[in-house]
């Protein structure tokens, strides 16, 4: 399947091949000599980015943040290798290292920020380009469909984070990671200790899929290898763990943050390590080991306790050295031999010895068998689970010895059966790798040995300050293979023996599984699509609602809006204004009499279904204003009212004489509902009104205009001087409405006839 | 008298809300033209209403001798009567092209550009 595209000759990938291996590689190396420095004591470097925002671009670093550099740097330089022998031919491998490169520098800058805000810059960064990765194959609907998941679930868990990330930021007066990390007491005993914690846990918990948000990791396997191989087993999906452990020593050590993440950890460990088992496809057991892996690391850092811390930073770095020479493993198995199918692959160790060498390294680390690193690793989960109190003692220590189990049997289905026995047939004729895809493997798996047997260069550079910076403490870390018979030693043996006899049986179990998960009811992945539906018929139903394409119903709104809004606002403030005069004595009759016809007018407007009648009441309503004009001394406003008040007349009658008549009256012509909003915009109206006649006037402008009128402008029409003198443009602009209107009028009505009338009679 | 020109102003605005929210276009511009004959006399009114002193400067005078009437949102009510008279017209001549165009008055059956069918489908 990796093979079906045009191929592009490159030697290696070309530049694009070459640029994408020293980068990781130098990175890697400055890392190293930056090593020694930051055993002792851990560093903070940075430029202010957006001073008025209080963001800095500023690093950490400290042992978390170099063990975490160290392991992007070294397993992206293998990748990367891999990379350009795997994909080097594809056409669009040059875009692939953009995308990866973009991937690194997020994650680097991800582990190494000190900076809340900035880490989560670069937290979406990865986000991103990881979808961007597993979109690889961008022809496929199932590679869109797998990153379209991802980047949901991962964003959508980075978004609560950035609102956690906020809140703690105003809790603490700042955002950098260094000063944060030291105020863990006034952090936990703040009201909002929980919403943060819950909130940074949604993020750690989407990105690094615990259950129930899991689903979108085995999903991702439609990337290509290499992709899998970095991201969904030693970098971003461990992004949600590094996330816990940086923010440990701030809101770790409560016993909320303990019963969550371990029961989530536990919970995911063992449900993914049932789930390997189901699978036939390699790289799909893989991906749900990589799951169980990432349970292991919550569950261990919501422990807490030294030990646990101890565990977990270990187990991290065994956990990435065995995990990407798997996936790079099974990656040239599929290269070579056309399948990943685990009941189909056998016998391969003699055509691809080496492969089968790295594979044996990888998987007999994963199985925790000594004298690799991931027995050292075990050995440490065990004495940590053991080393809890109450219940949790047994609860880690049951998931550990669970997990631990199915990792033995999973070795074995990966690295033991595909390369024991006689040779079964595969779509291609199996032979060795090419040695850039086999360099990585071999490197890691080589390392899995050596840190076994040497634990002590793991335990000064990486362990032990990675433990401090978690921990927010000074334990010495010491690191051992033989410790004695103890506890540990005995459940080890234990998990050896159930591993081993799990093995033996284990098709029989992959049978019973997948016969039980076909009459289970909870599938997650068709939950998502269940979940996306359900969004989509939302929107559809709530569009529809608001915009369901009547205009009464958007005017009704529009106008209830302004009733309940201002309406409250006066209720609410007691802002009715007194003091106007109630009093009717002085009124003149006339007064009386044109208010009185105004009102009629427009009664009559509404009550009347002749359109004759109708113009005749807006004629009235339009004198009457125009009274009101004249009496109290407006004589221009008065006379254009009177001009325009004719034409409307006569602009209503001929287009009326075009128009159908009015509906007849019938029972359904009143409408209660539009009378009470009409209604309330009338006494809305009124209030309004009252207040604006109430309140103090402002006479500033109109003292200026009279006392500059005649001296400046030669005008003895005050109102005619401010419109063509003082507001000339003003003027001008609405002399312009006025001509586009007419123009815009005039481009409707030409050619406009009864066209499409018959067609459209309703 | 300031009270009872608010009262007309709400009588009048009620009468063209309730217009407005009619579903033949010929009374929603009706409701249109009684509207902007309120929002007028609410501009007027809130400069005072004052009897029998236009805003003139007599002759001789270099400034009008005594109070005269607020000259200021005369200015604006001229403009603002401009300004609707144009929009009604445009309203007119979209409405008069309308029914040429669709053959009806009925804003409910104006349901080119959002079809019934297509809000009733997406709804389920």
């Amino acid at each position: 399947m990796a093979d079906d595209y045009p191929k592009v000759d490159r030697v290696m990938g070309g530049p694009a091949g070459w640029i994408s291996i020293a980068v990781p590689a130098v990175l890697f190396l400055y890392f190293i000599g930056l090593l020694p420095q930051i055993v002792d004591a851990p560093q903070v470097r940075g430029i202010d980015w957006v001073p008025s925002l209080d963001i800095r671009l500023s690093v950490l670093l400290d042992g978390l943040s170099m063990t975490f550099a160290l392991l992007i740097t070294g397993i992206g330089t293998a990748v990367t290798l891999y990379s350009a022998r795997y994909l080097g031919q594809h056409p669009d491998y040059p875009r692939f290292v953009c995308y990866l490169l973009m991937f690194m520098v997020g994650m680097l800058g991800l582990v190494l920020a000190d900076n809340l805000i900035a880490l989560f810059v670069f937290w979406e960064i990865t986000t991103i380009s990881s979808y961007l990765l597993i979109g690889f194959h961008a022809n496929s609907a199932k590679s869109r469909r797998s990153a379209l998941q991802a980047l949901l679930v991962t964003g959508t868990g980075g978004l609560a984070m950035l609102g956690g990330m906020i809140i703690l930021g105003t809790v603490t007066g700042t955002f950098e990671l260094s000063q944060i990390l030291t105020m863990g007491d006034m952090i936990r005993a703040h009201p909002w200790y929980m919403g943060i914690m819950l909130l940074f846990l949604a993020g750690a918990f989407t990105k690094s899929a615990q259950v129930p948000f899991h689903f979108w990791l085995p999903n991702a396997m439609a990337a290509p290898t290499p992709v899998s191989a970095y991201l969904h087993s030693a970098t971003m999906v461990k992004a949600g763990v590094f996330l816990m452990a940086r923010m440990n020593p701030a809101l770790g050590e409560t016993s909320a943050w303990f019963w969550i993440l371990t029961l989530f950890g536990g919970v995911t460990a063992v449900f993914a390590s049932v789930m390997a088992l189901r699978q036939t496809d390699i790289k799909q057991v893989l991906a749900y080991t990589t799951l169980m892996a990432l349970g292991t690391l919550t569950m261990f850092i919501g422990a807490g306790t030294h030990y646990a811390i101890v565990a977990a930073m270990l187990f991290l770095v065994v956990h990435s050295l065995y995990k990407a020479a798997l996936f790079l493993m099974i990656g040239i198995v599929d290269h070579e031999t056309g399948t990943r199918d685990a009941t189909v692959l056998r016998g391969l160790s003699k055509a691809m010895p080496l492969t089968g060498l790295a594979a044996a390294l990888a998987a007999i680390s994963m199985a925790g068998i000594p004298p690799m690193v991931g027995f050292i690793g075990k050995e440490f989960m065990y004495k940590a689970g053991l080393g809890l109190e109450g219940f949790g003692a047994i609860w880690v220590t049951a998931m550990i010895f669970a997990a631990s189990v199915m990792m033995f049997v999973v070795g074995g289905i990966v690295a033991l059966k595909p390369f024991r026995g006689d040779l079964a047939p595969t779509p291609q004729r199996p032979h060795e790798g090419p040695w850039p895809m086999l360099a990585g493997p071999l490197v890691l798996g080589a390392l899995s040995l050596i840190f076994g047997l040497l634990p002590g260069i793991l335990e000064h550079y990486i362990v032990g300050p990675a433990t401090r910076a978690v921990s927010g403490s000074d334990h010495e870390v010491h690191l051992y293979l033989w410790g004695g018979v103890n506890m540990a030693l005995i459940l080890s043996l234990l998990t050896f023996l159930a591993g081993w006899l799990m093995y033996r049986k284990h098709e029989a179990i992959r049978a019973r599984l997948t016969a039980f998960e076909a009459r289970s009811p909870i599938d997650f992945d068709a939950g998502w699509d269940r979940l996306l539906d359900g969004f989509k018929g939302f929107a559809a139903w709530q569009a529809a609602l608001i915009q369901n394409g009547s205009l009464q119903r958007y005017m009704s709104v529009t106008f209830l809006t302004f009733v309940v809004l201002v309406g409250l606002t006066y209720v609410l403030q007691g802002a009715f204004v007194t003091g106007i005069a109630f009093s009717t004595d002085s009124i003149h009759p006339i007064q009386w009499t044109v208010l009185a016809l105004i009102c009629a007018g427009s009664m009559l407007v509404v009550w009347t279904h002749s359109r004759m009648t109708a113009v005749a009441a807006m004629g009235v309503v339009g004198i009457g204003v125009a009274l009101i004009f004249i009496m109290f001394s407006a004589p221009d406003v008065a006379i254009t009212q009177l001009l325009v008040e004719v034409l409307v007349v006569v602009l209503v009658s001929v287009v009326m004489l075009r128009l159908p008549y009015l509906p007849r009256r019938s029972r359904a012509s009143f409408r209660p509902g539009h009378a009470l909003i009409a209604a309330g915009s009338g006494v809305v109206m009124t209030f309004l009104a009252v207040s604006i006649m109430a309140g103090d006037l402002d006479r500033r402008l109109t003292t200026y205009f009279e006392a500059v009128s005649y001296p400046e402008a030669h005008g003895r029409n005050i109102v005619n001087v401010i419109l063509v003198d003082f507001r000339a443009l003003d003027t001008f602009g609405e002399i312009t409405v006025v001509v586009m209107a007419a123009i815009a009028a005039f481009a409707l009505l030409r050619g406009a006839g009864p066209a499409r009338r018959d067609k459209e009679e309703m | 008298m300031e009270l009872l020109l608010a009262i007309t102003i709400g009588v009048l605005v009620a009468a063209s809300v309730y217009l407005m929210l009619d579903r033949n276009v010929l009374r929603f511009v009706f409701g249109l033209v009684l509207l902007s004959n309120a929002v007028n006399l609410l501009i007027f009114g809130s400069g005072r209403l004052t009897a029998g002193a236009p805003p003139l400067i007599d002759e001789g005078a270099y400034a009008p001798t005594g109070l005269v009437a607020n000259a200021l949102p005369q200015a604006l009510v001229l403009t603002a009567i401009v300004i609707g008279f144009g929009l009604l017209a445009f309203a007119l001549a979209l409405v008069y092209r309308t029914y040429m165009t669709l053959g009806t008055v009925n804003t409910d059956e104006m349901r080119v550009a959002e079809p019934v069918a297509d809000a009733k489908e997406a709804g389920q």
